[in-house]
């Protein structure tokens, strides 16, 4: 056994540091426990209910759209506007304010802390006011429906010129609002985040070396520093733009004659804030994939009562993935009109990246392989996430192969493969997440009766909505159309049977969205009524599930904190008693290894 | 034991689904077949992938289901075994990406004699321009458009002077030679695309862009924009004919030249007023955004447009008569109708024009 990390021997042992620990500062107030609370617990739980409100929001959107889609004309407050519209609002909320906002500020204030064995995170009161500055960059977004010309529609990417000119909807307050939002959110972000990078790299427990954390951590923490080399990028396209269309600059407006109107501007360049946001866009999908990665890995070896396979490699490919996502940004660009050449560059590092993504996907499932696996409810969703991520990840490649990508681009196919690469899979991670944490987070089971029903209506239903979908991308039919019926009808090339597909679509969707209300039941239903958990009800060994209280109290842990001798990985050891050992248990008795 | 069957048949499904399904690629009209085969290589290289660990996840799901005297293997790693499956799948990955590079190498290396055709877009509609009897287009700057200059040529330029313009909704091309599309916008970003083309590519005011094919297949495809381009994109059309080379050329000395058009002579179509009016409600691009059969659109529809009463956004009501009509595409943000957005462009016409294509919308109002 050639890993460092796996046994225990004297010499990995780091003795306590002799300073006295600082008591926390423990709230006093109702207000101060649980509004403006500095508890990173509590912050997590502010951000998931934030993010998962406006992502019902963005939900309702999609089945509007699909509504449209599927029976032109069936609601009639949906004009050609309102659709573009809706689709701006519902990727920007689902990637953004949901996903993103979620996986970090969420998952990440939970889980950092009590992975590590630590009090808290290093910073509270910046964590808090994270929250806070996130909270307000969702209700500017809000508030965008709000305003006169009602929220932008030009497409979640926001490209200039038309996402300022009067041919777009919320060219005026709806993009203004937008883009504050967006500043506002980075602003949030950035605060958390240091948080999150300075306490995995400063306040990890004793005996927990970077080699030893679990591969959420590794994940989220990786995703981080992504986003924080990232995010500034959008910020400054944002801020620009906003120069553009308030001041009159022209970073990326040429001289333009719109709708008959010839404007001031002459000179900028439209493909120059495309670059920008797509330095920040390719690196936002693995700030999406790379946690969910982690906690499938992680949801894996639990239920599969097996150590992750090849850890070492699991965490080297999260970080050869996340430093290649900043040198692939322009396959989202090939048909942007950038030097043709540049294709020959980013075809082959975006094909590069398939290497190290393949990796994990043997390793997970040879994680199930000499296993003993309990279908659990987060263990269906763990597996379901493997599945649609791999359907999704291979059309990756048709698109990052550039020729391939020519005639697919703009096309229902990348609608199809984004959803299921980078919508289903971590949303599926998601719900595994929130099955197999949330025993922790309340001390009661969620009903497993519902969850199953919820996870087979989800992931059949997701994985039927989105497959067929590739295929009217690949007959040719383009994206964000109000409608495929145009002035002469409809295009030649589109079968009336396509209407079919549309349709089914929409009814899978419709299926879908509804199960969520299920889960939703679920959630509010079992904090009172579920069966309790206990404090370990998985039998797992990281050190979240070794707390003295279940929900863990301020300070998470008890007088002490806990030591680790061993990396998170020791399910079904050879001699051991149990089939796993704790990351906090010695050797000696009971382990089947020597003290 | 269900979520095995279940992975098994959504496989198969998958798989079954791809060779019977009637959505597939368009038969195509250009050179570019050899797209269509790197896109079947890279079908069945994930085909297979996708097949295989799939259903070994199955297999292993169904193997090594929970028992409760069943303890898991323990088995950090497997160098020899990771190595393994790095190399197959970096072989994999070559023997995609390998032709694929090949395929953009031939994409991006636009033959010398390729034909010179220049697409223009604007909001919502599209217009061509062919560099005439010299082979040359003229230089163009977006300042110099205006109502009697639609393409913004440049008039001092002695190239641009021959140069064929199309302001209609169609595109002629030859049969067989290579051509060069160069593309140009006016407003925003759009994208020139004919899916049996399969190539495509975004217009950018303020920078030339293109892609060349060579049409193979006589016939009229539609020509559609796919970079999302403000209200009107989803009805932003044209339509592209390939057609034999003496078609293309007779149907091209029926295009007015530049100077003509300056001169305001060539543009004389017959037929009768009506007529008349219906091809300029095509041309000038107005039936992207209003419908004739009613249904809803960046525009007021025009069925039953001529007596009704409608709203204006200030409150007030107006009756749509002959007087409205005029007043309206000639100087449209004037009185806008509740519900719809100012964004219509003024139309510059002649009144023997706005006559025209009056009397064509009293009869498409019904």
């Amino acid at each position: 056994m050639a890993l460092t990390d796996v046994t225990h021997d004297a010499q990995d042992f780091v003795p306590a540091v002799e300073v006295e620990e600082v008591e926390l500062y423990h709230p006093k107030t109702w207000l101060g426990k649980y509004v403006f609370s500095q508890d990173a617990k509590i912050i997590a739980l502010q951000y998931s209910i934030t993010a998962m409100a406006v992502g019902l929001l963005a939900l309702v959107l999609s089945v509007l759209m699909r509504i449209q889609l599927a029976w032109p004309g069936a609601l009639s407050f949906i004009t050609p506007d309102a659709y573009i519209q809706f689709v701006t609002m519902h990727g920007m909320i689902m990637v953004i304010y949901l996903l993103t906002a979620l996986f970090l500020g969420g998952f990440g204030n939970y889980l950092i802390p009590l992975m590590l064995g630590a009090r808290d995170m290093v910073f509270p009161y910046v964590n808090m006011i994270s929250y806070w500055v996130y909270l307000f960059a969702v209700l500017l977004l809000l508030a965008s429906f709000f305003t006169p010309g009602g929220p932008t529609g030009s497409g979640w990417t926001l490209y200039p010129p038309q996402a300022i000119l009067p041919g777009t909807p919320g060219s005026g307050w709806g993009i203004t609002l937008m883009v504050i939002s967006l500043v506002f959110f980075v602003i949030g972000f950035t605060m958390g985040g240091l948080n999150y990078v300075v306490t995995v790299l400063q306040a990890r427990t004793r005996g927990m070396t970077l080699m030893r954390m679990p591969l959420t951590i590794w994940a989220i923490f990786t995703a981080t520093v992504l986003a924080l080399l990232a995010f500034p990028a959008l910020l400054v396209s944002c801020i620009m733009m906003s120069l553009d269309n308030l001041l009159g600059t022209s970073y990326f407006m040429p001289a333009i004659v719109s709708l008959g109107q010839q404007l001031d501007y002459s000179g900028g360049s439209p493909v120059l804030f495309q670059h920008l946001f797509w330095f920040f866009g390719h690196p936002e999908v693995y700030i999406v994939a790379l946690p969910a990665f982690g906690i499938v890995s992680d949801l894996l070896s639990v239920h599969a009562r097996k150590n992750i396979f090849g850890y070492r490699l699991m965490v080297w490919a999260i970080v050869v993935i996340g430093g290649l996502s900043f040198v692939v940004w322009a396959h989202h660009m090939y048909v942007s009109g950038m030097n043709p050449y540049f294709g020959f560059f980013f075809a082959t590092t975006t094909l590069i990246i398939a290497v190290p993504t393949a990796i994990k996907v043997y390793n997970w499932v040879l994680t199930l392989w000499r296993g003993n696996i309990r279908l659990t409810v987060p263990m269906l969703y763990a597996i379901g996430f493997v599945f649609t991520f791999i359907n999704g990840g291979l059309t990756g490649i048709f698109l990052g192969n550039v020729i391939v990508d020519v005639p697919l681009s703009d096309t229902y196919f990348v609608v199809a493969h984004f959803h299921m690469v980078m919508a289903v899979s971590p949303i599926l991670a998601v719900f595994g997440a929130v099955y197999h944490w949330y025993p922790k987070i309340t001390g009661r089971m969620l009903n497993e009766g519902l969850g199953r029903f919820h996870f087979w209506v989800t992931f059949v239903g997701l994985y039927c909505l989105y497959y067929p979908m590739h295929y009217l991308g690949i007959l040719g039919v383009p994206r964000r159309y109000f409608s495929n019926v145009g002035p002469n009808g409809l295009p030649d090339f589109i079968p009336d049977s396509a209407q079919f597909v549309n349709i089914w679509i929409t009814i899978a969707a419709i299926c879908v969205a509804s199960s969520q209300l299920v889960f939703l039941y679920n959630l509010f239903a079992s904090a009172t009524r579920g069966k309790p958990a206990g404090g370990n009800p998985w039998g797992a060994t990281t050190l979240e599930w070794q707390t003295t209280n279940t929900p863990p109290t301020h300070g998470n842990f008890g007088k002490e904190l806990p030591s680790v001798y061993r990396w998170a990985y020791d399910y079904s050891v050879p001699g051991a008693e149990e089939d796993f050992i704790p990351q906090n248990v010695p050797a000696g008795k009971n382990t089947g290894q020597a003290s | 034991m269900v979520l095995v069957i279940i992975l098994i048949l959504l496989v198969v499904g998958s798989v079954v689904f791809h060779f019977l399904s009637p959505w597939y690629l368009t038969p195509i009209a250009s050179n570019w077949g050899m797209i269509d085969d790197t896109l079947t290589i890279t079908f069945i290289v994930c085909g297979f992938v996708f097949v295989a660990i799939n259903l070994f996840m199955a297999y292993a799901i169904y193997k090594y289901r929970y028992r409760k005297d069943r303890r898991a293997a323990y088995e950090p790693e497997n160098k020899k075994l990771e190595w393994w499956l790095t190399a197959f799948t970096t072989v994999g990955v070559i023997a995609m990406l390998a032709p694929g590079l090949f395929v953009w190498a031939k994409y991006v290396d636009v033959p010398k004699d390729a034909m010179l055709v220049e697409a223009v877009g604007q909001q919502w509609r599209w217009s061509y321009r062919y560099p005439g009897a010299d082979g040359i287009l003229g230089t163009v700057d977006t300042r110099n458009v205006n109502a009697s200059n639609p393409l913004g040529l440049n008039p001092d330029d002695p190239n641009g002077q021959d140069d064929v313009l199309v302001t209609g909704p169609e595109v002629h091309l030859p049969i067989g030679g290579p051509v060069k599309m160069l593309l140009r916008s006016k407003d925003v970003l759009h994208d020139f695309y004919v899916p049996e083309i399969r190539s495509k590519m975004d217009l950018v005011p303020g920078m030339i862009t293109y892609f060349w094919f060579t049409p193979t297949r006589i016939g009229e495809y539609d020509v559609l924009c796919a970079e999302l381009c403000g209200s009107g994109h989803y009805s932003m059309r044209s339509r592209m004919v390939i057609e034999e080379e003496n078609d293309f050329q007779a149907w091209l000395q029926t295009q007015p030249t530049f100077a003509q058009m300056l001169a305001g002579t060539g543009s004389a179509s017959g037929g009768t007023l009506v007529e008349q009016g219906e091809q300029l409600a095509r041309d000038q691009g107005c039936i992207a955004c209003h419908s004739l059969d009613g249904s809803a659109s960046v525009g007021p529809t025009w069925k039953g447009l001529v007596g009704r009463n409608e709203t204006l956004i200030d409150g007030s009501s107006v009756l749509v008569d002959e007087a409205y009509l005029k007043e309206s595409i000639v100087n449209p943000s004037a009185k806008v109708v509740k519900g719809y957005a100012p964004i219509m462009p003024p139309a510059q016409l002649t009144d023997d024009q706005l006559e025209a294509l009056v009397a064509y919308l009293k009869l498409a109002s019904g």
